[in-house]
Formats: structure tokens, C-alpha cells, sequence
């Protein structure tokens, strides 16, 4: 028995060993241009076959992380690992990386086919492989026939379907994409987000998305890293885990919409806001009565009752704005300065008005503590 | 209203001017030309209206071909030479900061103040055996002793290069600018070595400018004249030389307007057949 036991545990440290061995992992990368610090004390492990998405502002380094995986750009100081072999000094050419960009960088002097075929000639493939590998690809991407059409001939949607096409030939170790689909308008994107999704599950590649919009993060990815304007990662996790337990004010804010409530800690799962005393189901360990301490609430868990009413975790406020768009009811309350937003569905739309008294109930465990 | 036609006779009055200019300035010379091509020559005096095929019939000498064979030759190798060398430096100018793009563009426009008189002549002083590169050759011990390298064909070919080279420069630099930086890069995320890169897709892409600069430059040096006089040998001397020669020295206007249009046709021939070929070569293209 303690055989058995012994041996499932070594299964159990293998397993371990091997994820931790393979993937892509960034040991203390930093990044400056000159005196400006693009990248700052980046330690991350992505795992192997897992899509991860980088997920930040405009200047946030989220671009100059992936150019430093691609070998675009070389680290200032760290190390790039991937399965366990340090990459770092690896040239562009010779990573094996398949990179989707922003602009596409589609070659506009070659055929469709020709853009796709690139990276086999380039590697000396015999023709004819190349021709059924690229027929292959254009099935992949759902352009069949389209191996002789010239990229200006293209809409937009096709010639993103062609740049993930060319990347995709050389059966890439990664897939890295540069916000492909911002280009694209709202309704492609949407599709193209969920295509791509379902492309890198059959061909199980691990994939990195850099992205500026979280609702394609939080569509596509397995994992999300957010950063910040301070050029560092703030959360690691699951777009659920981020969602639901954001790990600072710039993460909650930055993820969704989220009411943030200045408060002070006045006991053991209790903050006062306002005056009124607010019920946490879950505070972190080291919050002291008397700190100050910032609660986040998602719009969809607040609720709205018509009236004043009291009660822990109860404020009251006017009702300033309804928001109607179809789908969903956004209800805007002023409670004595304090900006709250609820989210409902047309279902559950509360009975109150522009101008009305209303009380904004906040569950103790929709409420999550943020430290910083 | 995007697209549609321009009606009426004002519409068409912004295309009036450049019509005209085309007419009065190029049109109508060129039709003088053609018309004295065909006229006979007076010996002894000018020329005398007519329609003469005698002209045209003393252009197939051998000292003619000869001298039409060398013109195309040395433009077309000055052609090559220039976008061969301008189209890399060209490369690396626009993958500069602005501030230093701007000073290399100033350096190379100021060449375009110089006459090319003062560049003939500071040419064949630069390789003269007296104080030309020579000295500074036999000075750092590479050679035993100062020659002369002018005038002969590279003296020749050095100073039409050195004229053209901006001209090259200039008509690369916006395509090059415009460039999307990203494609490179793709290229080296497909396995391209930077080399690989470079003449696959830069030079790939900017095929039709290339075809553009190789044929400005070579209808630019075809019309030389006064370089050849400084530069080159009398075996050096281009068409241009030996129009101006018949027309002036020698009083043969019919003969060199016939020359001058033969020549004028051969070298559009070139260049439409420079034109088909830069077109026939871009894959993809319908």
C-alpha cells in the first residue's frame, strides 16, 4: 500500500516537474529603451498548450513582452526559457515562432499562397508539399481556393485569416498574436475571437494574445496576465479567478466595471462605509481594525430596492441615471457622493426612476477587500 | 460625387495648363525635331525642307552603332550601380531617427547644387597622377607609384554614378519610408535570415520603385554630355556627344535630329521592355 502510495506520489512530482519544465517561462525580464522602462522584474511560467493573454493599457509593455518572446527585442536583463532551454540569445529566425501582427504584415508582392508557402520555402520544403500544406492551411482557416488571390483582393477578415494561415505553417512551438483583430470592426471581431479560440484548442499550441480589450481576453484566453501603466504584472489567473477576485484597485477597475468603496476596517469581517456598516464574507489576512481598506463590487451583484431602506450592507442614495440597452438595465445611484452603479437584467429591472430614493444592497460575498 | 466624371468645360480647365505647358514645351520641339530629321542638308549652308530618308540611312554606320551601343551600356550600368548601391543606404537612411534622416537627405540634395562642369573637373583631379588618390595610395604603402586614372571608362562611370546617386536616393527614399516595419520582422518570425529578409521582402515588395529608380537613372545618364568630354577617352564619348558634335561642329542638324529621334525611340523601347519585365515579375498581381 505505501508502495503504491509511494509511486502515485513520484507520478504526482513528474506531472509537476513536466509543467513546470515545459512551457514558456521569463525569469526577471526587463526591458528599457534608453531611459525609458518598458518592462519591469517580469517572472512568469505559461504553460505548455494553454492560451495566455496579456491584457493592459496602451503603454503598458504588453507588445514589448511578446517582442521579447518573439526575439524581436532582446532583454536588457533575464532570462526567456522555453522548455526548459534558455532562448534569450536566440535569433528571430531560428525560434520556430509563429507571430500574427497588429498590421497583419501581410507580404503585399506575394499571392496568398505565396505568403503562407514563405516560411516552407524558406526552409528548402519541396514544392509539392508545399502546395498541399498550404491547400491544408486555407481548409484550416475556411479559404479554400483562395491560393492564387492576391492580398489586396482580400476583406479584412480574410487577410486576418491569412496572416494566422502563414504563422500557423510551420507548426509553430508558439503562436504568438499582436492584437490581430483590432482592426477588425465589432461583429468580425467577435466571430474571429471565437474562431480563433476553437483553432488553437484543435491544434492544442500554446498560444499568446496581446490585447487591450478584456472581453477578448476574457473570450479567448485560459489564462490572463494583467498589466499595468507601471509596466508591471498586477494578477495572474483564470479570467473567472481575475474577474471575481481582482487583486488591486487597477485590476478591478481595469477588468469590467467595478464599484469601489473607500471604508475603514472596523472589525473582523466588517467595514464602515458612509457610517453604515458593511459585511465582508471574506477578508484578507492582515487587515487591522482601524486601516483603511478599498471594497470592490461588480454592478451585477448589486441590487436596487425602491425606497430607503437600513440595514448592514444597505445605502441609500437618488437614483441620477437608467440606463436601458435592451439586454440589460444599468441603474446609476448618488449615495451622499458615493457613485454606485447596479446591473440587472430587463427581468429583474428594479421599479425606480430618474430622480427617485432607492437602496443599493451589496451581498457581504460579492464584496472583495483590495489591499492596494 | 466621388468618381464620377468630370463635366463641362470648366472641370476641365485645371488640366488645361499642364496640356499646354506639355504642348508649347515639349510637343511642338519635338515635332520641329522630327521635321528636320526628314529635311536635307545644304553642304556648305543649313537646311533646305524636304523628305529625305537619307539621314536615317546614314545612321547605320559602324561608329554610330558603336557609340548607341556604349551610351545604353554605360547608362544601364550606372543605373544598376546606383540603385544597387542607393537602395540598401536608401534602407538604412529611413530606419534612422528623423533628425539624422534629415541631415543625410540635406548632404545629398547639396550635391545637387553642384554644376557638373565643377564635378567633372573635381573628378579628374581626384584621380590624377599628380594629386589625385593615387599619392594617398603610394603615402599608405598600397601602391609603388601614383597613376593616372582619368580620363578613361571608370573615371567615366564615377562621375556619372556620383551625379545620379542623389537622384537615386530621392526617388527610393518615400516608397522606402512608407514601408510597413512590421514586414521584415515577419519575415525573421518565418525562419528568413536577415539577409533572406531583406532581398525576399523589402526588395520584393519595393519592386516597382526599384524599376522606377533603374529607369530615371538610365534615362538621366543616357542624355550626358558634358561628362564624357571630361572624364572619358573619345571611345568613351556617349551619343549625346556626337549629336551635339554633328550639330554644331559639323552644321548637320537633319543628321542629328535624326540621331537624336532614333536614339529617342531606341530608349523607350528599353524602358517599356524594363517596364514589362518589373511587372511580369510580380507574382500574385492580376
Amino acid at each position: 500500500m505505501s508502495e503504491l502510495a509511494s509511486t502515485a506520489d513520484i507520478g504526482f512530482l513528474v506531472a509537476i516537474l513536466i509543467s513546470f519544465m515545459t512551457g514558456l517561462a521569463l525569469e526577471n525580464v526587463n526591458k528599457n529603451f534608453g531611459s525609458v522602462v518598458a518592462v519591469q522584474n517580469l517572472n512568469l511560467h505559461l504553460p505548455h498548450g494553454r492560451f495566455v493573454c496579456f491584457l493592459g493599457p496602451s503603454g503598458c509593455g504588453k507588445t514589448t513582452v511578446l517582442r521579447l518572446i518573439a526575439g524581436l527585442e532582446k532583454p536588457s536583463r533575464g532570462r526567456i526559457l522555453l522548455d526548459a532551454s534558455d532562448i534569450t540569445d536566440q535569433p528571430a529566425h531560428q525560434r520556430n515562432f509563429g507571430m500574427v501582427f497588429q498590421s497583419l504584415a501581410l507580404f503585399p508582392h506575394l499571392s496568398v499562397g505565396d505568403n503562407i508557402a514563405y516560411s516552407l520555402r524558406v526552409r528548402k520544403v519541396a514544392k509539392p508539399v508545399c502546395r498541399h500544406r498550404v491547400d491544408e492551411l486555407l481548409e484550416l482557416v475556411r479559404l479554400p481556393g483562395y491560393a492564387g488571390r492576391h492580398i489586396s483582393q482580400l476583406s479584412g477578415g480574410q487577410r486576418q485569416r491569412v496572416a494566422i494561415a502563414r504563422a500557423l505553417a510551420i507548426e509553430p512551438r508558439l503562436f504568438l498574436l499582436d492584437e490581430p483583430l483590432s482592426a477588425l470592426d465589432a461583429k468580425l471581431r467577435e466571430d474571429m475571437q471565437l474562431e480563433l479560440r476553437m483553432l488553437q484548442q484543435r491544434l492544442a499550441i500554446t498560444t499568446v494574445l496581446v490585447t487591450h480589450d478584456q472581453r477578448e481576453a476574457m473570450t479567448m484566453s485560459d489564462l490572463i496576465v494583467v498589466m499595468g501603466t507601471d509596466n508591471q504584472v498586477h494578477q495572474m489567473g483564470t479570467p473567472l479567478e481575475i474577474y471575481r477576485n481582482p487583486a488591486d484597485t487597477f485590476v478591478a477597475d481595469f477588468i469590467g466595471t467595478s464599484n469601489l468603496l473607500k471604508g475603514i476596517c472596523s472589525g473582523r469581517g466588517q467595514a464602515s462605509v458612509l457610517g453604515k456598516t458593511i459585511r465582508i464574507a471574506s477578508m484578507p489576512e492582515g487587515i487591522n481594525p482601524g486601516s483603511e481598506i478599498t471594497i470592490s463590487v461588480r454592478p451585477e451583484d448589486i441590487s436596487v430596492l425602491p425606497g430607503a431602506r437600513e440595514g448592514d450592507n444597505h445605502l441609500e442614495g437618488e437614483v441620477t441615471f437608467v440606463r436601458d440597452v435592451g439586454s440589460s438595465v444599468e441603474i446609476y445611484l448618488d449615495c451622499n457622493g458615493l457613485q454606485l452603479i447596479s446591473q440587472s437584467t430587463p427581468q429583474g429591472r428594479p421599479a425606480v426612476t430618474q430622480g427617485d430614493r432607492a437602496t443599493a444592497v451589496l451581498p457581504p460575498s460579492a464584496c472583495v477587500v483590495l489591499t492596494s | 460625387m466621388i468618381g464620377e466624371k468630370p463635366r463641362g468645360l470648366g472641370a476641365h480647365l485645371p488640366v488645361f495648363y499642364p496640356a499646354v505647358m506639355l504642348g508649347v514645351f515639349f510637343v511642338i520641339p519635338f515635332g520641329i525635331m522630327v521635321a528636320i530629321s526628314f529635311f536635307a542638308r545644304q553642304p556648305g549652308g543649313f537646311y533646305t525642307p524636304a523628305f529625305v530618308m537619307a539621314n536615317y540611312r546614314s545612321l547605320f554606320t559602324e561608329l554610330f552603332a558603336r557609340v548607341m551601343v556604349f551610351s545604353i551600356y554605360i547608362a544601364a550600368l550606372c543605373a544598376v550601380i546606383c540603385v544597387a548601391v542607393g537602395f540598401p543606404f536608401t534602407y538604412f537612411i529611413t530606419r534612422m531617427r528623423r533628425k539624422a534622416q534629415v541631415i543625410w537627405l540635406v548632404l545629398l540634395v547639396s550635391v545637387l547644387s553642384l554644376s557638373a562642369v565643377i564635378i567633372g573637373f573635381a573628378w579628374s583631379l581626384m584621380l590624377s597622377q599628380t594629386a589625385g588618390l593615387s599619392n594617398l595610395f603610394v603615402w599608405l604603402g598600397l601602391m609603388e607609384h601614383p597613376v593616372s586614372w582619368s580620363p578613361g571608362f571608370w573615371a567615366l562611370l564615377c562621375g556619372l554614378c556620383y551625379v545620379a546617386f542623389p537622384y537615386t536616393v530621392l526617388v527610393l527614399y518615400p516608397p522606402l519610408s512608407r514601408l510597413d516595419p512590421y514586414l521584415p520582422e515577419a519575415a525573421l518570425t518565418l525562419g528568413a535570415s536577415p539577409l533572406k529578409t531583406f532581398f525576399s521582402v523589402v526588395v520584393g515588395s519595393l519592386r516597382g520603385p526599384i524599376v522606377a529608380s533603374l529607369i530615371m537613372v538610365f534615362a538621366f545618364t543616357l542624355g550626358t554630355y558634358l561628362l564624357p568630354q571630361i572624364l572619358g577617352r573619345p571611345q568613351h564619348w556617349t551619343l549625346s556627344v556626337l549629336i551635339t558634335d554633328e550639330a554644331i561642329y559639323h552644321s548637320n542638324l537633319p543628321f542629328s535630329a535624326a540621331m537624336a529621334v532614333f536614339f529617342m525611340i531606341v530608349s523607350l523601347a528599353l524602358v517599356a521592355l524594363t517596364m514589362m519585365v518589373g511587372k511580369g515579375g510580380t507574382a500574385g498581381q492580376r
